[in-house]
């Protein structure tokens, strides 16, 4: 049973990676007990399952992952909402108004308008439907303040870390609150505008240098330094 | 354009560029050079310039083409107005529709079509400066756009074509040999799988020399497919060098 890549090595879409008793993972496909890529990425082993760590790609909806969207379209009994995937979710008002919606009497623009950012939910997709939203859970709702950053939505555990390693030491460093959608939007709120530079600056890099290796330490340093940096000015 | 050349190949076997029969042009791949666009690629091969920008999968506009079972693929090959010698018109002529079906049907086996139901993935394919064989290399470069987007696929398609020029056959022909020669065979390979996604021939040929063709465009397509996989992982092997040293 063979390999034909190593652990963390590129590989591109037909590229055979495995031969014999393997399960295909993420972003494989098996033909006659072949294991090809389907997408460009990283080689990961898994015990028999063989998985490819995706370099880029997009969002599809999962029950019960939080999302960051706009607000794109205001219907009759209900919002159309972005979240940046090829499905676009949809949000009933009784989750947000939290008491029964009634039509003649609540203005659905007065609640959430065209544009506005939620923090949200999915609480049901397949095939054949929508994504379906809901914003009805503490720490979930529309955005008031803090930067928005879009970043491959793969690249969202990688910024998480080991075990949030990587956003808790970014949120330590810069004193920023950090809310990661999966849906690979990034909402950053800090208390002043160059920390959630700084913050801004990091996750920037993280996307960008996501598949190499030492990464932490590099942001941890990088970010040491660019608040030195802030320190001397305002010093002068 | 200067007088017609007398013959495509003299006497040592050499082409009027100075080529081999069985060798390719010049190729520069690369990929990810429209921001704007979820995937894209660049492609020279000889004094072919090709852009391709890939959008999607993403929301059907109208609503009604989108089918309840698999994505819909849409492609648009079009020449720019300055692309050839004469001003090309810039509205889509018979030729470029068929092209448009050509590259979409020879695009498609290699996509995860049924992934994203009721979606729509768009290639739009522009043709900067054409020289022979545009079909061919934009077969090359929309797939490595495809998989720059990050759509799921079974193998890169690679495409090159053979032909005969005089009575030799030749590998990638370029404008004169496509225009003067006796056949063309373009021939579009998903090289891991060993399937062909698309076969067409121009001209008159006979079964074996077909055979002879088929085989050498096959040839060309693998030595391309190493170059398309180089370019794809280019983009990132850059950054990694870059960070790590």
């Amino acid at each position: 049973m063979p390999t034909f890549f190593e652990p963390k090595q590129i590989v591109t879409p037909g590229d055979l990676i495995a031969e014999g008793e393997y399960i295909a993972g993420e972003n494989t496909y098996a033909e006659d007990k072949k294991i090809f890529a389907s997408r460009t990425g990283l080689v990961e082993y898994d015990n028999k399952r063989v998985n490819v760590v995706a370099l880029k790609a997009f969002y599809m909806p999962r029950a019960g992952d939080m999302v960051i969207g706009t607000v794109v379209e205001i219907g009759f009994n209900g919002w159309t909402i972005n979240i940046n995937s090829p499905y676009q979710a949809f949000l009933r008002p009784a989750d947000v108004l939290s008491r029964p919606f009634k039509p003649q009497k609540d203005e659905l623009s007065q609640v959430l308008d065209m544009g506005d950012l939620i923090v949200a939910k999915i609480i049901s997709y397949d095939r054949t439907h929508d994504p379906q939203i809901t914003v009805a859970e503490p720490g979930l709702g529309k955005i008031t303040r803090g930067q928005i950053v879009k970043v491959t939505p793969t690249k969202i555990p990688r910024i998480i870390g080991r075990q949030g390693s990587m956003v808790s030491m970014i949120k330590e460093q810069t004193g920023c609150q950090i809310i990661l959608g999966l849906n690979g939007v990034v909402l950053i709120t800090g208390k002043t505008l160059e920390d959630e530079q700084l913050a801004l600056m990091a996750i920037h890099k993280i996307e960008e240098e996501s598949h190499t290796s030492g990464l932490t330490d590099r942001i941890t340093q990088m970010l040491k330094e660019e608040k030195s940096k802030q320190e001397e000015k305002k010093n002068e | 354009m200067s007088e017609k050349p007398e013959k495509l190949i003299d006497k040592k076997g050499i082409r009027l560029d100075g080529r081999k029969p069985d060798e390719l042009r010049s190729i520069k791949l690369e990929v990810g050079v429209i921001p704007n666009a979820d995937g894209s690629a660049y492609v020279e091969h000889g004094k072919n310039k090709i852009l391709v920008g890939v959008y999607g999968p993403r929301e059907v506009h109208p609503k009604h083409l989108a089918l309840q079972d698999r994505t819909v693929l849409k492609c648009r090959y079009h020449m720019a107005p300055f692309s050839v010698q004469e001003r090309k018109s810039p509205a889509p002529s018979r030729r470029e529709i068929e092209l448009s079906k050509v590259i979409r049907e020879s695009l498609q086996p290699s996509i995860f079509m049924e992934y994203y139901p009721r979606t729509m993935i768009d290639v739009f394919i522009e043709i900067l400066q054409a020289d022979g064989g545009t079909r061919c290399a934009s077969i090359t470069a929309a797939s490595l756009a495809l998989a720059d987007a990050g759509i799921p696929m079974r193998d890169l398609v690679v495409s090159c074509a053979a032909g005969k020029a005089d009575d030799t056959i030749v590998l990638d022909l370029m404008d004169e040999e496509d225009k003067q020669g006796k056949a063309d065979v373009p021939v579009a390979l998903m090289p891991n799988l060993n399937a062909i996604t698309l076969l067409q021939m121009d001209g008159k040929l006979t079964h074996e020399e077909f055979e002879s063709a088929v085989n050498l465009a096959i040839d060309g397509c693998k030595r391309i497919y190493s170059m398309q996989k180089e370019a794809l992982k280019a983009k990132y092997i850059n950054v990694k060098e870059e960070a790590e040293e």
